[in-house]
């Protein structure tokens, strides 16, 4: 294991050297990050309205209490969504998503001897495959939880509009009431670090890939639960250290 | 001219090379031929530098290149080009972008330059107005051409070829290889080809250099080749009953 961080640590060291020319690398950026955010734009739009509709419809039905105002539904609906489900759940189905295919992509590379061009041509292949991933990763991931957190309570109040268990005016009252700054910036900070240890650790392990096509669909599957693990594990870590 | 001295590489407690010194001239077609196992692709990527020798050094025009790190190497690489096996195309690129990404990133020129390099690239190797098409649009052996195209897209003074024809018909291999040997003798490029094929060793072997079991065995021409005793070298060239007869009647 610690054999294994090393060589993640010196592939993360070798990716950020300096381009061979920044004008294609930033090309690849961009390209990263429209197969990152606006390919993954769908996948988090349709889970974030669904995730926050069925919030919203739990916490009325655990708070149907005549002592406690309706509209703290809204409230806790909403701050589960910034905190919590729009990072952590969008990460975790970005890791299939983007992660698999990530891994994939790099594996394949590897297996098919593509990566051994580059380096023949003198190409940095970390820095070229790598980097801009992680680029992407780290800036489309924030970009896609924010969308996702606007989603996600409108999709509470698309659950209260058609059920009725608690009126929408309610619901927004909720949603408008007490609200703290930070747990955005905490769902922020969550979503960056999120970003990068699916771009890092799915990279990595496709490209140490070995064989065929059976390691690339291993590594990919690898890449996947691995990054699971460690947002579940960072999650931890920064909602201890931040709130 | 590239060296490789005294060359041993070890996997494990696998040592698959033992030993190898040979000399590879600019203009000829310098072939390693081998049976499988023999050490051929690994002796290559040791010279290229994707195998890092356990033992030994590599020379190209007498500086060491397996004393360098990789930025002091990145000169001499954009002097190589190779062709992989699989030709090792870019999948999400077209074959013009193939062919153009040595120059995009290592050559300052304009964007019509790099069009202009990559269509007389592609002319060169017979597949010119391809531009557009996707590797996975391509045959075996257009695939071939294009790694050749990108191969030679920099202009490079030495090329490497792994397995020239393996997976094409006889008759696309031959034309793979008379297009090796012509850019080769056009540009005096040092060309170092692996490969187990016969009609390649037969027809383009200017310079042989034979491996069994991780050690060079025998090394020529193939004019000489027919003429030699080597028992392990006939076993390997004159395998079948054809090549026996050929050999007979010479």
């Amino acid at each position: 294991m610690i054999y294994s961080f090393g060589k993640y640590i010196l592939l993360l060291r070798l990716s950020f050297k300096k381009p061979e020319k920044f004008s294609v690398y930033w090309a690849e950026v961009m390209r990263e990050m429209v197969s990152v955010g606006i390919g993954s734009l769908g996948i988090i739009s349709i889970i974030s309205i669904f995730i926050g509709a069925a919030t919203t419809i739990q916490v009325a039905f655990q708070l149907s209490s005549p002592l406690v105002p309706n509209s703290i539904a809204g409230s806790i609906a909403r701050d589960s969504t910034i905190l919590e489900f729009s990072p952590t759940i969008s990460s975790l189905v970005l890791a299939g998503r983007v992660g698999s295919s990530i891994a994939s992509q790099i594996g394949t590379m590897r297996v098919t001897e593509q990566i051994d061009a580059l380096e023949i041509m003198g190409v940095n292949a970390p820095g070229y495959l790598i980097a801009p991933k992680i680029i992407a990763g780290m800036t489309m991931v924030p970009l896609l939880v924010i969308a996702s957190i606007a989603l996600g309570i409108t999709g509470g109040w698309i659950a209260c509009t058609l059920s009725g268990d608690i009126s929408p005016s309610d619901y927004i009252a909720g949603v408008q009431g007490g609200f703290n700054g930070l747990t955005v910036r905490v769902a922020m900070v969550k979503a960056i670090v999120f970003g990068f240890i699916i771009a890092s650790i799915c990279a990595y392990q496709g490209f140490y890939t070995s064989g065929g096509a059976l390691e690339v669909g291993q590594s990919a599957t690898r890449g996947v639960v691995y990054s699971c693990v460690m947002i579940l594990f960072a999650d931890l870590v920064i909602t201890r250290l931040m709130l | 001219m590239i060296e490789a001295k005294d060359i041993y590489k070890t996997f494990g407690e696998n040592e698959v090379l033992k030993g190898i010194s040979a000399k590879f001239a600019p203009g000829k077609n310098n072939l390693i031929i081998g049976g499988s196992g023999s050490g051929k692709t690994t002796l290559l990527k040791c010279i290229v530098g994707l195998h890092e020798p356990t033992k030994g050094q590599v020379y190209f025009n007498d500086e060491n290149f397996t004393e360098m790190d990789f930025t002091q190497r990145v000169p001499i690489r954009t002097e190589i080009g190779m062709l992989f096996q699989n030709s090792a195309l870019f999948d999400s690129m077209t074959v013009e972008e193939n062919v153009m990404f040595p120059l995009n990133l290592f050559t300052q020129k304009s964007k019509a330059e790099k069009v202009e390099r990559a269509n007389f690239c592609l002319e060169r190797v017979n597949l010119a107005g391809k531009n557009k098409l996707y590797p996975s649009e391509l045959s075996g052996g257009m695939k071939k051409r294009v790694g050749i195209a990108r191969a030679i897209s920099m202009q490079p003074k030495y090329l490497f070829v792994d397995e020239p024809n393996s997976g094409l018909d006889p008759k696309t291999s031959i034309l793979i290889d008379e297009l090796i040997s012509e850019l080769t003798q056009e540009y005096q490029i040092t060309t170092v080809v692996v490969t187990h094929d016969m009609n390649s060793v037969m027809g383009i072997g200017d310079h042989i250099v034979f491996l069994h079991n991780g050690q060079k065995w025998w090394e020529g021409s193939n004019h000489e080749i027919a003429k030699t005793d080597n028992k392990e070298l006939n076993e390997f060239v004159f395998a079948s009953k054809f090549m026996q007869a050929a050999k007979d009647k010479l």
